[in-house]
């Protein structure tokens, strides 16, 4: 893909002539999530959400990792990155995420080592060029980062690395998905699928979801026109009573995903349940490390229990997490809940909802 | 699955130390100095709120525009730019903001044991050829050394003055419901540029910072656009929070087209890949131009004329609102929120 080759999925004529597709394709109301932040923030960024309102409403699904990624795991890190004798190392967006007492960085503000870095592969970095230091990265996110993170678990084995491990917390679409049209209030009637995700896994996974619950799918970029296109294909479903998998971001993903990055998957993580923040457990919706890594895993490597208190909170991240309600609904959102002051971490990431809505919509709170 | 309660952290909200977000230039900044620098510190100058202070002098009709900035980056050279370079231009240009004709710097070097005095030589020279383009003297300069280990190699820190000449004066708190809305070229380079020199993301790119001095482009605005309203850098924080900064102080509402704003294709590609916003990116050789409609074609025309405003547009106007802000047209023909940036700007995830 060339670098400029962006600007035609945001070609004006192109979105306006799907725009007035779908909407002449249209006969009744429809729910349709979108699964990832990335895509929230796209909607709510080109105004997509406006234009097919109020046929479509478009209810926010759950891939954020920032925000689903549970306060035990932070505190676990803030607990690490305290040690004197440790470097800890994770994604930006993780600073500011709350644990039980504070954040990581406000933990950095009071004298620990965290460092931010671009992937995991930076840290390893840091550990060869740190010896006698104990580097850990706080390696979390869906399927998009569990090859980046995973191949720094190979590449330590490797190179005999022993000043290298990773808290690890990759959680998984598919099965949150099955959670949510499992639901007993369950109002999703289409799920657009994230392209990100697609491109590593393929699209084979949702072929059973889609079948099994009768839902189509539709696998979408993350610029107005993919997003539209995909829009268009459940629609077009939708109105047909019609459900499949289909591809809108046929660019970026194939039917069977990246097998480069479905090896390092398979040879570092193996599945088990997770804890995702504001819902709860999932059944394998996550992937662990194996225990032939267990030398690269911090959670075996150092003793990391915590006890994490969960506070009673206005917050309500956790039904929006699941569409059940919108930020807007949040009596704490854009008043005592803001970027700054973020009461849960879907006000934190740049990928949650909250964010979003603080973003493009706060005059309508 | 338990409840739906998202945890509420207790302790974290009181900042009570200095975070990297503090420093981004957008509301955590903000908050810092209104909320702890703006309790101690009182003046008249500061209560102008605008990147210069214009003070009296005694005995005479005139005035003296003041100001100062610090200047810290990583790495000290970038494609289009060095730190040297970068705190003749960004004085230079806040004393421009108000109306001022530039006459003079001073800069506080605070070096790290171990630099390189070749390197040191670079920027001087560099700092002494900015300064001839922007037509100023550097008239007084102080050194300290601090141990190793206890600096990022060099800091500088810079004051500056000029004259206040006639009735150009333009003050962040002057926008009007009405006004049109300049800026004079791309923008996000200058962030991207740094971005890139640091080579963490291991991309490499041809994007220059477009760090320089605007007295050229200020001067024609003195002759075709006297009663400009407000001049204003997007410096740190981007033309987004800028843009917030004059709403806020104007009490009006500033309604731009994202289509009329320029974003080079290069940094545009980056931003894409990074997941950034362009319109949040540091600029340190633009500036925005608030003035009434009836003179803004002139203006336009006369800032393409010189060199760094090739590439002005008019990117949208100012209304009146009951609630300050900067609303954003998109591409699509929606109209969204366009937010201060909100602490540090960082890569996407996935």
């Amino acid at each position: 893909m060339s670098l400029n080759s962006l600007s035609a999925f945001r070609d004006r004529d192109r979105a306006e002539k799907l725009i007035r597709r779908i909407k002449n394709r249209l006969t009744r109301s429809w729910m349709i999530m979108e699964m990832c932040g990335g895509q929230t923030h796209a909607l709510l960024q080109s105004g997509i959400d406006q234009l097919l309102s109020p046929e479509i409403t478009f209810i926010h699904g759950p891939g954020c990792p920032v925000c689903v990624t549970p306060q035990s795991t932070i505190d676990k890190a803030i607990r690490l990155a305290n040690h004197q004798d440790v470097i800890l190392t994770t994604y930006g967006d993780m600073l500011r995420v709350p644990g039980t007492d504070i954040s990581l960085a406000t933990a950095r503000a009071a004298g620990a080592d965290v460092r931010v870095v671009y992937a995991a592969l930076d840290a390893l970095t840091i550990a060869r060029e740190t010896p006698n230091k104990q580097v850990v990265f706080l390696g979390i996110g869906f399927e998009t980062t569990a090859p980046a993170n995973g191949i720094s678990v190979i590449q330590s084995a490797r190179l005999g690395i022993t000043n290298y491990s990773m808290l690890s917390y990759q959680v998984r679409v598919p099965s949150a998905l099955k959670m949510i049209l499992d639901a007993e209030d369950n109002r999703v009637q289409a799920f657009l699928a994230a392209g990100h995700v697609c491109a590593v896994m393929g699209t084979a996974e949702y072929l059973p979801i889609s079948q099994q619950y009768q839902v189509p799918i539709s696998v979408t970029g993350f610029e107005p026109v993919d997003l539209l296109a995909g829009i268009d294909q459940v629609v077009s479903d939708l109105e047909s009573g019609q459900w499949q998998v289909q591809n809108a971001y046929s660019r970026s993903v194939s039917a069977s995903g990246n097998p480069a990055a479905l090896a390092i998957i398979d040879e570092v993580f193996e599945p088990c349940a997770r804890e995702w923040r504001g819902i709860g457990q999932i059944p394998d919706s996550g992937w662990k490390i194996k225990d032939q890594f267990s030398a690269f895993d911090a959670e075996k490597k150092f003793d990391l229990a915590v006890e994490s208190e969960v506070f009673d909170s206005v917050c309500i991240a956790g039904q929006i997490l699941l569409g059940q309600k919108l930020p807007l609904d949040c009596p704490a959102f854009a008043r005592n809940c803001s970027p700054e002051h973020p009461l849960g971490a879907a006000m934190v990431s740049s990928e949650g909802t909250c964010a979003a809505y603080y973003r493009y919509r706060r005059e309508y709170a | 699955m338990h409840d739906f309660s998202c945890p509420l952290p207790s302790a974290d909200f009181n900042h009570s130390r200095i975070q990297a977000g503090h420093g981004s230039g957008g509301k955590m900044t903000a908050d810092l100095i209104r909320n702890i620098f703006q309790k101690y510190l009182i003046s008249d100058g500061l209560a102008q709120g605008n990147d210069a202070a214009v003070l009296p002098i005694p005995d005479s009709t005139g005035r003296i525009a003041v100001t100062t900035d610090s200047h810290i980056v990583a790495p000290l050279f970038f494609p289009g730019g060095d730190i040297g370079r970068l705190a003749v231009c960004g004085t230079v240009n806040d004393l421009l903001t108000s109306g001022a004709v530039p006459v003079a710097l001073t800069a506080g070097f605070i070096l790290e044991e171990g630099f390189r005095i070749s390197e040191l030589e670079r920027i001087l020279k560099s700092m002494q050829m900015s300064a001839v383009e922007a037509n100023v003297q550097i008239v007084a300069g102080d050194t300290k050394v601090v141990e190793k280990g206890r600096g990022d190699g060099l800091f500088i820190t810079t004051a500056g003055f000029g004259w206040i000449r006639d009735d150009f004066q333009p003050q962040g708190d002057l926008a009007k419901p009405g006004d049109a809305v300049l800026v004079t070229g791309t923008v996000g380079d200058h962030g991207m540029a740094v971005l890139c020199a640091r080579g963490e993301l291991g991309f490499q790119s041809d994007i220059q910072s477009d760090t320089a001095p605007l007295n050229a482009i200020v001067e024609k605005l003195r002759q075709t656009a006297p009663s400009t309203h407000v001049l204003r850098d997007p410096t740190r924080g981007g033309l987004g929070t800028t843009l917030n900064e004059i709403a806020v102080q104007s009490a009006v509402s500033i309604e731009i087209d994202e289509q009329l704003v320029l974003v080079s294709p290069q940094v545009r590609s980056l931003c894409d890949l990074l997941g950034f916003d362009p319109l949040y990116v540091a600029n340190e050789g633009k500036m925005i131009v608030i003035l009434p409609e009836a003179d803004a074609e002139a203006a336009l025309s006369a800032i393409r004329s010189c060199k760094y405003g090739e590439n002005a547009a008019i990117i949208g106007r100012v209304t009146s609102a009951a609630r300050p802000g900067v609303l954003l047209k998109t591409a699509l023909g929606t109209t969204r929120i366009l937010d201060s940036l909100h602490g540090e700007m960082l890569p996407r995830i996935c």
